[in-house]
């Protein structure tokens, strides 16, 4: 069955195109791209109204799906249910559920359960060591082959200098990068808020920003050492993008994300609108607005390669608990699309351009998978995202079994339009009513 | 008045003064051979305690009792907590028995917000975490004024773990808003990241900070702290921040010595300063009654129609 | 708004309460009940006129009565029935003697619904056990809702439910008269 999509705005910045394309789906596949396209034979034809954007599906590349184990938070299902509401074509899910994804029987079951699903693919990452604990390797050759596309202890760090340096040799042999969730646990000790005025005046255990930077710098010199390629994952703190920036000039293979959470919102969150909002604790905490509009900074001049959600979702019951004991992190899958376009874009950080960068190219390129791009005999997985939609988030009714986001009633200019994933409509939003 | 009282940080001046204005008119009743008025007669408050405190309890118990009103003591164990039932449903299944009042002390910063999110009674805030304790702010301001006539211009010196202390942050905001000269002084540990934006001067020397004083307040330091490396030893704590009659004799001849309790003898307090002539140490816990009485009638009266 | 009575009436009002209230105290032969005699002054203008009261009765004879104030706020049967604002300002009662056996004479400026004279009356049996309890009154406006009666009125005036009695004393607001005013 043939689709084209006609007269939209084709934002394909790995194959260098910005303005009004026609493009032709073919099966799963991109069959052309090109102007005013003729097609012979049945083809349906979408108008794609002027205002939208047409651009390679986005991938999310943190994003926690939490089945095996803790299906009460969210099942695969429910996950890439909101990573297609939220114009998200793939996502790159974490291995620290129960049990851990350590091993190719955890893999296998996580992709059985997408492909059941069958809305986002979902590409898994596995565990760094066996259970996460910090000790042993996993079986990280075989992880690649029931389908890891990189390794990761997140929720921790990488125990230890030596493990570190072990997994970045080995995880390289398979071309796989490591994902580091950089945290010095003594520093961060039972902090619970970003180390600053606030959590001081609020009377809460303080996480300084060095806690991040330190382990980023560790793991900078050891990607050096061995020649393997480091992901800082949810950057939060200057002084780790400051590292970061270090250890690219010297050639290390050093990549990182931010969240759209820590490039909008700051650590004053913590007392207003709402005093003590367990929907405002995460790790790494939200930081104070010199760290927030470093983040900026690093995403306008590209030094941070791409934004991901680091998606955790927590049952209503448990954050309904004092701060110090609700468990860390917020929902992101069905919100980061207006964040970006209204706190980005429209703000005037960066172009339509850059976004997809930070949304499709690179996160295809680090996590080595097909994507970012909308050449001729590609997958067919396309975002169709509307810039200018008036958008109020509302938790009540998003796709995700969690309803944990500071942002519930926001008002944003940005969302999405539809969401195709080889070449099937996995999403079309009625608000836009594109006939897709 | 609002519906709660969480911390001085949401009381204003005027608020503040009428406190203690009324407290002082609640002293009086104290003094009578019967010592009660039936002001909250057929009130009913809740005092839900997670950590445990005799001293705070017995206050606002008195208090309680003195204005008429029928007191229910809640002692939550540790094992309660464990057995995993949240402060949340506890507070729901207080809430179904309709208290007016709930007076609720809590280990976690922020319990009391969550708790007044829940519950439409009223709330007090008897210490949550190392938030805030604004009735121990609030007596202690009352026993200032007693001896002082007055706060502010008042040079007020506060030793001890600032890091940890809920009383150190009440007191701070209340007396910066009533126009106090506040100086904080502890071990560079455990002072908390940002104090000096609430208005007050740090030292790390005792003896420097306590110069001229007119009211020299100490704050509970906790032993265990030592394991968190914030200092080696007592015996070092002591030497370096203790108060001693010989750093008493460095402020104003009439200063008042202030203490919130229960008090470390020998750490953070020599035992000649805490029993000698300058302290109002146990002035500090009458008061407490009278203060609590205060908020107690404020808080309660103005019903369900707001 | 008219003023009815004036400083000078005020004046000899209290001055003849004072030789009313001797009157009934004396005993032939002797002091007799004076000495058991003392003025509790309700908060807030019934203190000064219990002050006039003792310092009159001392021009008299000579007799010192002694004199206390009384604020009932705490004992007000309105109090938890505002439907908004704050609650009233509390101010100190100071009796600084026993109440035990004496004759209270309570003293207020204005008599009407007659529930501060009830909350006054709980308050006092907090305070011991007087042998009796009178009630001394500027003006009574009528309007009672519960049966209390004073012993000695200063002036009676009717009013209806509509106007508002303002005593004004010297020692709080700089004049004395007392005034009515219409809504």
């Amino acid at each position: 069955m043939k689709r084209l999509l006609k007269g939209g705005r084709l934002v394909d910045p790995a194959n260098g195109r910005d303005g009004v394309f026609d493009l032709l789906v073919d099966g799963d596949r991109i069959a052309r791209v090109g102007r005013d396209l003729h097609v012979d034979g049945a083809v349906a034809v979408v108008e794609i109204p002027s205002g939208l954007v047409v651009c390679p599906g986005l991938i999310d590349m943190h994003v926690h799906l939490r089945e095996p184990g803790q299906e009460h938070k969210e099942t695969v299902a429910t996950g890439t249910a909101a990573a297609v509401a939220g114009g998200f074509t793939a996502v790159a899910c974490m291995p620290n559920t129960s049990p851990v994804n350590d091993n190719a029987g955890v893999t296998e079951y996580i992709l059985k359960k997408a492909a059941e699903a069958n809305l986002a693919r979902v590409y898994p990452i596995g565990a760094v060591s066996r259970g996460q604990a910090g000790e042993q390797l996993a079986e990280i050759g075989e992880l690649r082959q029931a389908g890891c596309v990189a390794i990761t202890d997140d929720g921790r760090p990488v125990a230890t200098a030596m493990l570190m340096r072990r997994a970045l040799e080995y995880a390289g042999m398979f071309g796989m990068p490591v994902i580091e969730h950089c945290e010095e646990q003594t520093l961060k000790g039972d902090g619970v808020a970003h180390e600053g005025f606030h959590a001081s005046a609020l009377g809460l255990r303080g996480i300084p920003g060095q806690a991040e930077s330190i382990m980023a710098l560790r793991d900078i010199a050891l990607a050096e050492l061995t020649g393997g390629a480091v992901h800082v994952a949810h950057m939060s703190a200057r002084q780790t993008l400051d590292a970061v920036r270090w250890g690219k000039s010297r050639g290390a293979r050093v990549t990182c994300e931010v969240t759209p959470h820590h490039f909008v919102l700051t650590d004053e969150m913590l007392r207003a609108p709402i005093a003590y909002d367990t929907n405002v604790k995460m790790n790494p905490p939200l930081r104070d607005a010199a760290d927030r509009d470093a983040m900026l900074a690093g995403i306008a001049d590209g030094s941070v390669d791409a934004i991901a959600t680091d998606h955790a979702p927590h049952h209503y019951d448990e954050k309904r608990v004092e701060f110090d004991h609700a468990p860390f992190g917020i929902t992101g899958l069905e919100t980061a699309v207006s964040l970006c376009f209204d706190r980005l874009v429209h703000a005037g950080v960066i172009s339509v351009s850059r976004l997809v960068e930070l949304l499709s190219v690179n996160p295809a390129r680090i996590l080595q998978v097909t994507g970012g791009s909308l050449a001729e005999g590609a997958p067919a997985d396309i975002s169709i995202l509307a810039p200018d939609l008036a958008v109020t988030v509302s938790a009540a009714t998003m796709r995700s079994k969690s309803r944990n986001t500071p942002f519930d009633g926001w008002t944003l200019r940005g969302g999405v339009a539809a969401t195709i994933v080889g070449g099937r409509a996995v999403y079309v939003n009625e608000a836009v009513g594109l006939q897709v | 008045m609002k519906k709660d009282l969480l911390g001085i940080g949401d009381l204003t001046r005027d608020e503040i003064y009428l406190i203690l204005d009324t407290a002082e008119a609640m002293r009086e009743i104290g003094q009578r051979p019967i010592k009660k008025v039936p002001t909250l007669r057929g009130k009913t408050v809740v005092n839900l305690f997670y950590e445990p405190s005799t001293r705070t309890r017995t206050s606002f118990e008195i208090a309680e009792k003195r204005l008429s009103a029928d007191t229910l003591n809640i002692a939550v164990a540790a094992s309660s907590v464990l057995k995993g039932e949240t402060l949340a449903d506890t507070a729901m299944n207080i809430e179904a028995m309709a208290p007016d009042v709930i007076v609720l002390r809590h280990a976690s910063s922020g319990a009391c917000h969550l708790l007044s999110r829940i519950c439409k009674s009223r709330v007090i805030n008897a210490g949550d975490g190392m938030h805030e304790h604004p009735t121990q702010a609030l007596l202690d301001a009352f026993t200032i004024r007693e001896h002082k006539k007055r706060i502010d211009g008042l040079n007020v010196t506060i030793v001890g773990d600032l890091l940890h202390s809920r009383v150190l942050r009440s007191n701070v905001l209340l007396l910066t808003q009533l126009g106090a000269d506040v100086c904080v002084c502890g071990p560079s540990t455990l002072v908390p990241i940002g104090i000096e934006r609430l208005g007050v001067r740090v030292s790390t020397r005792v003896d420097e900070a306590v110069r001229d004083a007119d009211v020299i307040m100490m704050l509970r330091i906790q032993q265990e702290r030592m394991h968190g490396a914030f200092f080696p030893s007592v015996r070092e704590y002591f030497n370096t921040f203790g108060m001693t009659p010989a750093r008493v004799a460095r402020a104003k001849p009439d200063v008042i010595i202030m203490h919130p309790g229960p008090m470390n003898r020998g750490i953070e307090i020599s035992s000649e300063v805490a029993d000698g002539p300058y302290s109002v140490i146990l002035e500090q816990v009458a008061n407490g009654v009278s203060v609590r009485m205060a908020v107690l009638y404020l808080l309660a009266g103005g019903v369900e129609g707001d | 708004m008219p003023v009815v009575l004036d400083a000078v009436r005020i004046g000899r009002t209290l001055t003849r309460i004072a030789h009313e209230i001797l009157e009934r105290h004396v005993t032939p032969g002797g002091p007799g009940d004076i000495v058991r005699l003392a003025f509790v002054g309700i908060r807030t203008r019934g203190v000064p006129i219990a002050r006039r009261l003792a310092s009159a009765i001392h021009e008299i004879n000579g007799q010192e009565i002694p004199t206390g104030a009384l604020d009932i706020t705490l004992y007000r049967d309105d109090l938890m029935r505002h439907a908004v604002g704050p609650q009233p300002v509390i101010r100190r009662t100071e009796i600084p003697f026993s109440i035990d056996d004496k004759r209270i004479l309570l003293v207020d400026d204005v008599l009407y619904t007659g529930r501060t004279i009830r909350a006054a009356l709980d308050a006092l049996i907090d305070f011991g056990r007087p042998k009796a309890i009178q009630l001394i009154v500027l003006v009574d406006r009528g309007h009672r809702e519960l049966p209390i009666k004073a012993d000695y009125v200063g002036k009676n005036l009717p009013t209806s439910l509509s106007q508002s009695v303002q005593v004004h004393l010297t020692e709080i607001d700089g004049r004395d008269d007392v005034e009515i005013q219409d809504a």
